[in-house]
Order: C-alpha cells, then structure tokens, then sequence
C-alpha cells in the first residue's frame, strides 16, 4: 500500500451542478412567464404552437414569431389523479391535462386542480393560476382551474 | 441490400424484484443460453450492441458495467443504445447490412424494482416544459387513452378484454412475470391509478433481461436451414411535444406501414410493444390485425421488463414462427410517452 498521503483526492457531489440554458427562444417564453403573459410560435402555416415551439414538427421550419396566447383554454384530454403520489408537485386530487390555450393550435401540458373528477370533461375551459413567487420556469403557472 | 436473419433468442424469467442480482447477473445466463444452443462463443461474435437506461441504475454510464457479463479480451466491436434494445438490434443489422460484421449479439436489461419508475421516466422528457411538472407514465398514457375512448376509436369493453386475454396468455410465456387470471369483476372492481386507467390496465414493474443473436444470411444458413430473416424494417418518432400530436393518429406508424407494403401481407401472428391495455385495440386496429394472433406470450402486461421489452416482442415473434407452421410475423416496439416513437418488423420464415 501506498502512503496515505501519496494518494490523490477528489471531492464528489452527486448533484446536476450545472445550469441548462433554455436558448433564445424558450427564454422569452420563460421571461414572459414573469409578466403572467403566456406565448406561442406562430409558423408560415399559421399554425400556432403553444407553449412556444423552436420548430414546426410539420414544416420542420424554425419559429421566432411569438404570438401571446391564453390564459383560458380548453381541456384537450386529461387524466384524473385522485390519490397523488410522492413526486407530484399537487397534493390534492388532481388531473394532468392537455389545454389548448385561446388563440394557440396545439396544446400545453399541465395541471388542474381545485375540483372533482365529475367536474372535468374534454371542452371545459380552464384558466391559469400563477405562482407567488417567479423561478421562470413553467411551474410559474402553478396549475389551472375551472373557469367559473 | 444485405438480408438478416434472426438466429438466437434468450429471456430470462421476468422478476417483481431481482433482489441482489444484480444486471451483470441478469445478462449472464441469457447470453450463454444463446451461445450454448447454437454452439459458438463471443469469439465468433462480430458485433455486440446493448439497449439500456442509465437512469434505472442512477449513474452515468452504467451500461458500460452490462459488459462485464460477456468476454471482451480479446476486444471487441461493441456500442450501446439509450433506448430500448429493439434499437440495439435495428443498429446491428445495419452494421451487418453495412458489411462490417456476420454475426451480433444483442442485450437489453433493466431492473425498475429498486426506484420509482414514475418519477424516472418524468426526468427523461422535456426537460423545460414537461419533466418540470413530474408527469408519471401512467398518467400521460391516461391522456391517450381517454382521447380513444372519447372518439370511439376504442372501447372500454377492449381494454378489459386486452387485459383478460394478455393474463390468459401468459401461460404460453415460462418467464412471464403475471399469470393471474383476472375476470370481468375484478377489473371493474379495481380503483383507478390515473383515471380512466386502473391497475390492471398498467404493466408490473419488473426486473429482467433478454438477448438475441443475428447473422447474416450466408452465416445463418450456418445454423438452420429455415432462416427467419428482418424482410422488412422502418421507425418512426413523432413530436417530443406531446400536446402537438393529435393522439388518435399515429402518423409514424402510418408511415411505416406505407413503406413497409404491410397491407399486402398475410401475417400469421404479431406480438406488439403495448404497454397499457388502451394500446391493444387501438394499436391492432391501425395495424389491421383483427384476425391475426395478437401477443399470444401475453405482451408487457404481464411482464415488461425496461430497455428489453421491445426486443422482446420481435423475439416472441421469432419463436412463435420458429415453432408453428407459421410464416409471417409482425413485430411491435415502442418508446416515449402515448407511443411516440415506434418501429415495426416484419419477420419472415424462409420455408
């Protein structure tokens, strides 16, 4: 063996310890999030992706024409979680949903939540609930809810 | 084009939970049942190729670890997909088709008992729009299925029946994984994880591994005198962006049926990659497979294993050909959420 102090050392963290950049289109969806503005990319088709799409799977063009879209939509689909496991971020009965904003021509994944099962259909209009505090992430939109 | 044939596969028991096996384990015995019925050893083995997710052992680069289960002095040509091993054999025909190689050898392991598969498979997605809000896989397949029941492409009388029949096949399966036979009662009786999907409607986890040989068509004449050869191959991967999809129409497997002439042939039996009981039905419906044996190993409700559980149904289909007076099969694989990506394989026994 060795002398122990001929032995080279190292920290380790297991850890993401690095920063993703979201690049020059999704950060301004991400900034617009601080405003409670949601958008969208409008492609030469007129087709308006939303969340903000780099590119049209279709035309397989990119996108920079930002469009605001929301904050009502329509339920697309959705699933009903009555019983929340440990990673979701509701505690309560809730559903992940497909919404198609108003103005957008594709859907947004997310949550909806403050109601029943019963209380959801595909068609029901949804509005966005905003987090107090702004990370510029898409769970500034803290989930939707029914529109009264 | 260069043809391919299948000559080898090997399953090991699907497991609830491998305890200490650990995935060199798992791999081991699967890969040696190969070589021992066809007589050969990793010497004779020009390529190797492995599906497998990183993120089921939690650490970079855990694949390189699968390669301890196989000689590799001398070295050997080898590479690994982060996907499921349906993938590993599509880049080991091409390597054989591309002249570098006569034979491979392919694995796919995966063990999901130790972690949580839900939040696992979250972190494989969009990493700015959609892992951010923790959607587990039972959920997203939810959003699918409750867009077929709505639009009467499927109905929920199929779903019972997927799962029925998949329970009722698994004894034609020694390493399936569910072999409880479950009744009408039971499944209405059963609560819902993520509605409209219930237990039963999901797939166990499990634990396990699976491999398979291939060779080239002069080499595989070496072994049998009844070739079962990829005639046709074709994948296709539709939008990350799950909300951009219209999740009744699924445009890539559309398309590979164009390029693939399926209409056109007569199949004696398929085995799809349908994790989730809404799939079944929906899945032989746009492969037009009403009167073709459908998963008659029961498929991954009753046993699928991560990573292998494509490769899998191409290998049932190769077995059921292999021992039936059989000769065309269908082969389904599938990866991401609400069948994004898929490829299709059309297996046939050269009489």
């Amino acid at each position: 063996m060795s002398d122990q102090k001929d032995l080279l050392r190292a920290p380790f963290e297991l850890a993401y310890n690095y920063k993703r950049s979201s690049g020059p289109l999704m950060s301004k969806f991400f900034d617009a999030l601080a405003e409670q503005k949601i958008l969208g990319t409008k492609s030469s088709t007129g087709k308006v992706y939303a969340p903000a799409a780099e590119f049209d799977p279709e035309t397989h063009e990119s996108l920079s024409d930002l469009v605001e879209v929301g904050p009502g939509g329509v339920i697309e689909s959705f699933s009903w979680i009555e019983e929340p496991k440990h990673h979701h971020l509701i505690k309560n009965p809730f559903a992940f949903a497909l919404i198609k904003l108003d103005g957008a021509d594709t859907s947004m994944l997310h949550m909806v939540t403050e109601c029943d099962e019963a209380d959801l259909k595909i068609g029901s209009r949804v509005s966005a609930n905003w987090s107090a505090t702004i990370e510029n992430r898409i769970t500034d939109i803290k989930f939707f809810t029914l529109e009264k | 084009m260069k043809k391919v044939a299948i000559i080898g596969y090997a399953q090991h028991p699907i497991l609830e939970n491998a305890g200490a096996l650990n995935e060199v384990e798992l791999i081991m015995p699967v890969v040696h049942q190969l070589f021992d019925e066809l007589g050969i050893s990793q010497n004779n083995i020009d390529f190797t190729c492995s599906g497998s997710c990183d993120y089921l052992q939690g650490a970079a680069f855990a694949f390189v670890e699968g390669l301890s289960a196989i000689q590799t002095n001398p070295p050997i040509k080898e590479s690994h997909v982060e996907m499921d091993a349906a993938w590993a054999m599509y880049e080991s025909m091409l390597k054989i088709q591309m002249g570098d190689a006569d034979t491979a050898l392919i694995y796919g392991f995966g063990k999901s008992s130790p972690g949580r598969l839900d939040s696992i498979i979250s972190l494989q997605m969009d990493p700015y729009y959609i892992s951010p809000l923790w959607p587990d896989r039972v959920s997203l397949a939810a959003i699918q299925a409750r867009v077929l029941l709505e639009k009467n492409i499927i109905t929920p009388e199929q779903m019972i029946t997927a799962v029925i029949e998949a329970r009722t096949n698994s004894k034609n399966n020694k390493n399936a994984l569910v072999t409880e036979l479950v009744d009408k009662e039971a499944y209405l009786a059963s609560e819902n994880i993520s509605s409209p999907l219930n237990e039963f409607d999901c797939p166990p986890i499990s634990d396990g591994s699976s491999a398979m040989i291939i060779a080239s068509e002069e080499k595989a004449y070496e072994f049998t005198d009844h070739p079962i050869f990829i005639e046709g191959i074709d994948h296709r991967i539709e939008s990350s962006n799950i909300g951009s999809r219209d999740l009744s129409k699924p445009t890539g497997i559309l398309a590979s049926i164009e390029k693939l002439k399926l209409e056109k042939i007569k199949f004696d039996v398929a085995e799809l990659h349908t994790q989730f009981s809404h799939e079944v039905p929906y899945l032989q419906s746009v492969l037009n497979l009403s009167d073709v044996p459908t998963n008659l190993s029961g498929g991954p409700l009753v046993g699928n294993v991560m990573m292998c559980a494509g490769l899998d149904a191409i290998g049932k289909t190769y077995e059921s050909l292999k021992s039936n007076d059989f000769t065309n099969g269908l082969a389904h694989a599938s990866s991401g959420p609400c069948l994004q990506h898929n490829m299709l394989v059309h297996l046939e026994k050269k009489s």
